[in-house]
């Protein structure tokens, strides 16, 4: 499946890419260069060969890892994308904490306080979630909290006054913790907290629905009124029972929302100078920097197939209904 | 299922019943309002709009919001509440055609995919499935950037994105349709494929693709702002929202007005529009009715 979906992209951009107008050997070369030179390097390029021998070539280079060079830095990509995976890394993940450790019981309290205050709050967030630009609500959070507070900072991993920790995992807090540079650690995850919040919300407001709908599905089921007969507490049958059940199909969801939260991570990168691949991405993208581009959009589509076959797997562990 | 015809146009046909089954709902009619106060403003915006989006009076540049310019102006004295107007135009009427020529697309192509079966069948899912396992945002970037970044290019990546879905849609919906007795029955009557497929299986199968064209709204209204902001949609000074806040986010800090004014407008109107899919959703889903739910 992951073979098949990452030849059927980059079929997909390598051909659009190449029927457009714009020509990366004069980009590369400049405004003024003579026509000599751009033929140059249309040769070391390779730009001159038929196109499916350059798709071939391409193909190849991908299965041995190697994904062009990149026509801005004039490195490997994959060398380019190494370099930014780790602050992407980190910062997807504390997002997705964040999601799951304040979507969850908020779904939970929107089924079982159901047509309260409780639950029209979560379902305005929830609603918000969705329809929020992430690009804005970044802004906001800037506004708010940098300009106007200046509680929190606005760009960058860490203040350019502090050497960052050495490098064992590339993840900032990790890292610090590791080797005990406890001021690099705590500037860190103070650098991570708008970018994390404003990332995490998209996929925080998919939990809550998620949770809160199948959630009250449960909550209707007969196994949970035998509970109640049977003198259960609510707290312990609401956690122990019907949280579990609930969560075998918001764990799908949860998979399937993580690709709002690769996407999303993109523009939040670009709003808080996060120097994450997503910014990467974005720069190359001003430069028309294919190569690039299609590293980055192929690792995505990796990344995300591989992140659905986790949660398939763990769908496997959690519900017996599919082992028998 | 002895009287599909019969049954579904009498439950999705009635125009005003379903205007007052809208409306029952506070937070359905909320939208509606807000749906068609926003239209409303785009059809009008060239007689509301005090300025043109386009004039500009640098001797006015990055004034702050006033009774001439209610929502300030911005690096080249551009009158904001004009260019928030006619971004309306654009954001909506592309978000609409741009959903639109997906769901075209992809009804034509599922139906004809559930109809015939088989390879063409194998084919068209397969290729459904692939732009399926990429997060939408990252493939309406790939495509916008393969093929040029402009508006036109944009609307066409992001309808490629939410093609897959109304593929499936169709197909699944043409599957269970293409085996009741009158699609035989045309059949037996000598009717060629094409013919069965466009008059007679697809108007049965359009009442859930609708629900999906306002559910898919929000969602693409914002991916266009996204695109935008990105610099891979509509260029400036195209008076486009997410263009807008790309050039207006540097100015953050001291004109705040600027960018921020800009994004509520995209947050209210993509809201607006996930609101009224929500509750179109709620009303047509066979699923949360007890009766009269679909038949196949």
């Amino acid at each position: 499946m992951l073979v098949f979906v990452l030849f059927g992209v980059t079929l997909c951009t390598f051909f659009m890419s190449h029927v457009i107008p714009g020509d990366p050997a004069q980009m590369m070369a400049g405004p003024h260069a003579s026509a000599d030179t751009i033929r140059s390097i249309r040769r070391q390029l390779g730009l001159d060969r038929p196109l499916w021998v350059q798709y071939g070539t391409y193909l190849w280079g991908l299965l041995h890892g190697d994904l062009g060079v990149s026509i801005r830095t004039q490195q490997p990509v994959i060398h380019d994308l190494a370099a930014f995976f780790p602050a992407t890394l980190e910062l997807v993940l504390y997002a997705f904490l964040l999601a799951i450790v304040t979507g969850i019981p908020l779904g939970v309290l929107a089924a079982v306080k159901r047509n309260t205050v409780w639950d029209y709050a979560a379902r305005v967030v929830s609603l918000g979630g969705v329809s929020v630009p992430v690009f804005w609500s970044g802004l906001v959070l800037i506004l708010l909290f940098y300009a106007r507070l200046g509680w929190l900072p606005a760009s960058g991993r860490l203040d350019p006054s502090l050497p960052p920790p050495p490098t064992i995992t590339g993840l900032y807090t990790v890292d610090s913790a590791l080797t005990g540079y406890w001021a690099d650690f705590f500037n860190s995850l103070w650098h991570l907290v708008l970018p994390a919040v404003t990332l995490s919300y998209v996929q925080l407001s998919i939990i809550v629905r998620q949770v809160r709908s199948s959630m009250l599905e449960v909550l209707g089921k007969e196994f949970i009124l035998t509970g109640r007969a049977n003198g259960l507490g609510r707290g312990f049958l609401i956690v122990r029972y019907a949280l579990r059940n609930a969560l075998v199909p918001t764990i799908t969801v949860i998979g399937l929302s993580i690709g709002s939260l690769l996407g999303g991570a993109v523009v939040t990168e670009t709003v808080f100078d996060w120097p994450g691949m997503g910014n990467y991405v974005v720069q190359s993208i001003a430069s028309l920097d294919f190569p690039a581009i299609m590293g980055f959009t192929v690792v995505i589509g990796a990344a995300y197939v591989l992140i659905n076959l986790v949660v398939d797997l763990l769908h496997y562990a959690l519900d017996p209904q599919i082992r028998r | 299922m002895s009287t599909p015809i019969v049954a579904r146009s009498a439950r999705y046909g009635g125009g005003r019943m379903l205007w007052k089954q809208l409306t029952a709902n506070r937070f359905t009619a909320l939208a509606v309002a807000c749906v068609v106060a926003i239209v409303l403003l785009a059809l009008l915006a060239p007689w509301l709009a005090p300025d043109s989006p386009t004039s500009v009076h640098l001797s006015q540049r990055l004034s702050p919001p006033s009774a001439r310019h209610w929502f300030g102006t911005d690096e080249v004295g551009r009158d904001l509440f004009s260019r928030i107007l006619y971004g309306a135009r654009i954001s909506v009427g592309v978000g609409l055609g741009s959903v639109l020529l997906a769901a075209l697309a992809g009804t034509l192509l599922g139906a004809f995919s559930g109809y015939w079966g088989r390879w063409a069948d194998q084919g068209i899912m397969r290729l459904m499935d692939i732009l399926l396992s990429f997060p939408s945002i990252v493939l309406a970037m790939a495509l916008a950037a393969a093929l040029g970044p402009n508006l036109l290019n944009a609307a066409l990546a992001i309808a490629i994105v939410k093609l897959p879905v109304y593929v499936r849609l169709a197909r699944a919906e043409a599957l269970s349709i293409s085996r009741q007795l009158f699609v035989k029955a045309a059949r037996t009557f000598g009717l060629g494929s094409g013919w069965i497929v466009t008059r007679h299986i697809i108007p049965n199968l359009l009442p859930p693709i609708v629900v999906q064209i306002t559910l898919d709204l929000g969602d693409t209204i914002l991916l266009i702002a996204t695109l935008g902001f990105l610099g891979l949609g509509a260029q400036p000074p195209t008076p486009e929202w997410g263009a807008m806040i790309s050039v207006g986010w540097k100015y953050l800090l001291d004109q705040w007005w600027y960018p921020t004014l800009t994004g509520a407008a995209i947050f209210i109107t993509v809201m607006s529009f996930n609101l009224l899919g929500d509750g179109v959703r709620d009303l047509l889903d066979p699923r949360r009715h007890e009766e009269g739910g679909r038949t196949s």
